[in-house]
């Protein structure tokens, strides 16, 4: 059984040692290296643009400008591509742009032999700019006489509900109405490898792009519809990726490397970013501004929640007019027997531009969702820990949103055990009527999160298995592994239901679309449940192949076969060997009358979405001179179905969790109110926290069996990174009495609050 | 402006003529080095951590021709005969590896402690401020630090982090 083990990474050896390559790390002969030339102003239109002493430089071959690109404009959200006309993605931008919208948009790019050549080539490029006000938040964006940062204005969406009966109704029944106003920073993914890409053609049709990318056939599409070519002639190959957070899950470089390399005749054209262009020019997380209302019964019953917010979509659509909707969607499993309101809006702002990141807009809304249930709980006088245990959801609650039961929770056990392990109770009497410069408190926070993108998206997965002549089996996957470990756990699974042992099973970590079965790639969560059922079903038909041709080669039926660690044995005698599997599978190559290659190719489409849960728990020490946080204790505990890997597992969570304190207490993009300038683009400046500002995690989780996982598993990536901000909100104010309603709690933040309530 | 460089890399001797804009990152990296990953190429997050004579330094801030005379290991010369180091294998058996890119600067930066503190009692905070210059996303740090623990737990009667 490989399944809920921990065997060692697939990838593992190759990762330590050097021998994994990444997009930077491959590289063709006469290369070329391309380099955008960059909007110094946040809002503007390009009035005067001179490439000519750049195009002079020694080893320049070429400079593009914004009217030198095609006047196509596209979408680069990694979504799968919608049938329905009404739900396709903003296509708001052009390769290159005379109307800059945030600092750092891209007027011009130059292409050189060397890195140095077009870096001193940029410097070189002359633009006249025309300024436009600037607008960077929802006050500004979202005023009548704003100028509109594209054609249509600046609201780019807005996603409205309201279920489980009616909001006033509900309001009109609880004894205590609370609301408060939250407002979330932009932070930045800080992946260690930044984006790079490189495109090429073998002839005089089809173009070849290697890159940093959790969507390979989804970029396959969108750089055909950017360069209106057909998708059969893009092929897209990802190799290793230095982790992508989201921010690889959108198309960002690849359009422009293809277009280069078309324009210079086929050859291999490189763009890859620095840090401080990775860091503005990429994609951020949404910075937010919310309005929230919860109203409860006396004796603890949520009886409804009304969120209002706001979101941020910077200069570009990207995922900006889904994420909201996924976000407020997702949240409903949590307390599925409340009533639930949500306005969003998302707007456009001369800010970096915001996409995907790691829970998908769900840190920002359960930010406020879960702050405010501590003001609630505290309103009725009833401990917070235990206000949630009585709203939150069980199994067999209707999402009242999807109107579709929940199969499998494990949320009530999860906060039952987050209470055992940080030490609930006592800590809480403990910590009572505290006074002196350094107090303690306690946090706890929940959320609820989807498995995938159904039935907003389609769900479709594939895998292949091919038995080799060692009796080893190939496993092809569309599925991309970005780090989280994919790969072993699909091996994992397809040792698991075709009987051959787990050492026993390669896989094809390279994702190449002319040759990769089919598959959206890594986002919401979804791999691990979508693609199981693909890998059990190619699993089952391999099996069945090998069983079918034993039988023919020794005369049994098929029937009373099986296949058990790599050999044919009897179904009724697991312990006789009929065949070794790579007698058999030699006897398919090379016997000269009968047999062939033994493959199973399945290409399944999830049509379920199942929840997962979970819940941070702190214990934290506030120095109040200071204004610094010391987190003393600090634990996720997750819902996510059966752990395939409880190690991988663990260090998903360890993860999200670093990332979930980073957002809460030290990390924001720093933009300037006025002009938009963006003051700390870069790991010095940006507060990405070192080993130094995160403590000891832990981590636990509560096993659910969820039916429609293949192996009985949820989602799992990004949860983890959803509560700890919360959690440390709401510890902040059990130890010092302050409320604080935005992330991050800097210092610097603290010290504002902190004087204000007159601690200090 | 080139200029000639003789330096020792994972036990090899190397002449180089070298490009002196270059860094040591560049030169390695040309010479198919390339566990030494680029993150940021201004010594923030030590990704390109390599050991200029057995001292963990950003070889992005390392100017090549300052390498001359030196000698520097990266992580492909860590393992010997088909054998990880004592500092792979912990990366592997404590899962502190994920998405792999800060991995042979974090695990250089380790050799280099291990080596430093292998009959010293050190604590988690210690080994916290051994690694603060290496920075990554994937782990939260935890598994990275009880990689280090089991090293230095194991740190028997060798003379250094290979086996």
């Amino acid at each position: 059984m490989a399944v809920g083990k921990s065997p060692r990474r697939k990838d593992a050896v190759a990762k330590v040692t050097g021998r994994a390559r990444y997009t930077d790390d491959l590289s063709m002969p006469g290369m070329l290296y391309a380099k955008y030339v960059r909007s110094p102003i946040a809002h503007g239109r390009v009035l005067h643009i001179d490439t000519q002493k750049a195009q002079s430089l020694y080893g320049v071959e070429a400079v593009f400008t914004f009217e030198d690109v095609p006047d196509k404009r596209f979408a680069t959200a990694g979504h799968p591509y919608s049938l329905d006309s009404k739900h396709t993605d903003i296509a708001d931008r052009r390769l290159l742009t005379g109307h800059v919208r945030y600092q750092g948009d891209e007027v011009a790019i130059v292409v050189a032999r060397d890195r140095l050549t077009a870096e001193a080539a940029v410097e070189l490029v002359q633009v006249k700019y025309e300024e436009y006000p600037v607008a960077v938040n929802a006050q500004t964006a979202l005023k009548a006489d704003t100028p509109p940062i594209h054609e249509g204005g600046n609201v780019i969406g807005s996603h409205r509900f309201e279920v489980g009966g009616m909001l006033e109704k509900a309001f009109e029944e609880a004894d205590e109405i609370v609301e408060s106003h939250y407002q979330t920073g932009v932070v930045q993914h800080c992946h260690i490898e930044n984006h790079s890409t490189y495109a090429y053609m073998d002839d005089m049709e089809h173009i070849v792009v290697v890159s940093s990318t959790q969507i390979p056939h989804i970029c396959r599409r969108i750089v055909g519809e950017a360069l209106d070519i057909p998708w059969g002639r893009v092929r897209v190959v990802k190799p290793y990726i230095g982790g992508g957070f989201g921010n690889k899950q959108d198309v960002i470089l690849e359009p422009m490397a293809a277009f280069l390399c078309m324009k210079l005749g086929g050859v291999p054209v490189k763009i890859e970013l620095p840090r401080e262009e990775c860091f503005i020019s990429t994609r951020t997380r949404h910075s937010t501004r919310s309005n929230i209302r919860a109203g409860t019964t006396k004796d603890g019953v949520l009886k409804g929640l009304d969120i209002e917010i706001f979101s941020n979509t910077g200069a570009y659509a990207s995922h900006g007019h889904a994420i909201m909707g996924a976000a407020g969607s997702k949240s409903c499993n949590l307390y599925p027997r409340s009533v639930i309101k949500l306005k969003a809006t998302t707007h456009y702002a001369n800010i970096p531009t915001a996409g995907a990141m790691r829970a998908y807009g769900s840190p920002q809304v359960i930010f406020g969702i879960e702050c405010l249930m501590e003001e609630a709980a505290r309103a009725i006088n009833m401990d917070s820990l235990d206000f949630r245990i009585k709203n939150v959801a069980r199994q067999g609650d209707i999402n009242p949103l999807k109107e579709k039961e929940i199969l499998s929770c494990g949320m009530v056990e999860c906060l039952e055990n987050g209470r055992e392990l940080i030490g609930w109770d006592a800590k809480k009497k403990a910590y009572k009527n505290q006074t002196g410069h350094l107090r303690r408190g306690l946090g706890v926070a929940c959320f609820s999160y989807g498995s995938g993108t159904y039935p907003a998206c389609v769900e479709i997965a594939g895998a292949r298995l091919i038995l080799n002549q060692d009796g080893s089996v190939h496993l092809q996957i569309g599925a991309t592994e970005i780090g989280q470990g994919s790969d072993t756990a699909f091996c994992q699974m397809a040792a698991e239901t075709l009987g051959v042992s787990f050492d026993n099973i390669h896989v094809v970590s390279t994702q190449d679309t002319d040759v990769s079965p089919f598959d959206t790639g890594a986002y919401a969560s979804r791999q691990t449940y979508v693609v199981a059922p693909a890998v059990k079903q190619a699993a089952q038909e391999l099996k069945a192949k090998i069983l079918a041709y034993t039988a023919l080669m020794t005369g049994q039926v098929p029937e009373s076969l099986d296949l058990i660690a790599g050999n044919v044995v009897f179904a009724n005698r697991p312990d006789k060997v009929v065949l070794p599997l790579d007698k058999v599978a030699m006897d398919t190559y090379y016997h000269k009358e009968r047999g062939g290659q033994l493959t199973a190719d399945v290409s399944y489409k999830t049509r379920t979405n199942s929840p997962s849960f979970g819940c941070t728990f702190v214990d934290l020490e506030v120095d109040i001179p200071l204004c610094k946080v010391f987190i003393k204790e600090i634990f996720n505990v997750h819902d996510s179905g059966v752990i395939i890997h409880p190690q991988m597992a663990a260090g998903q969570v360890h993860g999200g969790l670093a990332m979930g304190i980073g957002m809460a207490l030290y990390e924001e993009l720093l933009i300037d109110e006025n002009s938009g300038y963006i003051y700390n683009n870069n790991l010095l400046d940006y507060k990405m926290p070192t080993c130094m500002d995160i403590p000891d995690l832990g981590c636990a989780f509560v096993e659910t069996r969820e039916p429609t996982g293949g192996y009985g598993n949820k989602s799992l990536g990004e949860p983890p990174n959803i509560t700890p901000a919360p959690a440390i909100r709401n510890a902040v104010w059990d130890a010092t009495g302050v409320k604080i309603d935005e992330i991050p709690m800097t210092p610097k933040t603290l010290y504002r609050h902190f004087a204000k309530a007159g601690l200090i | 402006m080139q200029k000639e460089i003789t330096c020792t890399i994972n036990e090899k001797q190397y002449v180089l003529s070298v490009d002196v804009r270059k860094s040591l990152l560049d030169i390695l990296r040309d010479l198919g080095i390339t566990s030494v990953k680029e993150g940021c190429g201004v010594g923030e997050c030590g990704a390109c951590t390599v050991l200029i004579d057995e001292i963990p330094a950003d070889s992005c801030i390392t100017l090549a021709v300052w390498a001359d005379g030196k000698t520097i290991r990266t992580v492909e010369g860590e393992s010997a005969n088909g054998q990880l180091s004592k500092v792979q294998q912990a990366y592997i058996d404590a899962g502190a590896v994920q998405c792999g890119f800060c991995t042979p600067g974090m695990i250089m930066t380790t050799t280099a402690f291990v080596e430093k503190h292998k009959d010293c009692k050190v604590s988690r905070e210690d080994i916290r401020k051994g690694h603060a210059g290496n920075l990554c996303r994937c782990t939260g740090y935890e598994t990275i630090i009880s990689a280090v623990e089991m090293c230095l737990k194991d740190s028997d009667n060798n003379d250094s982090g290979k086996n």
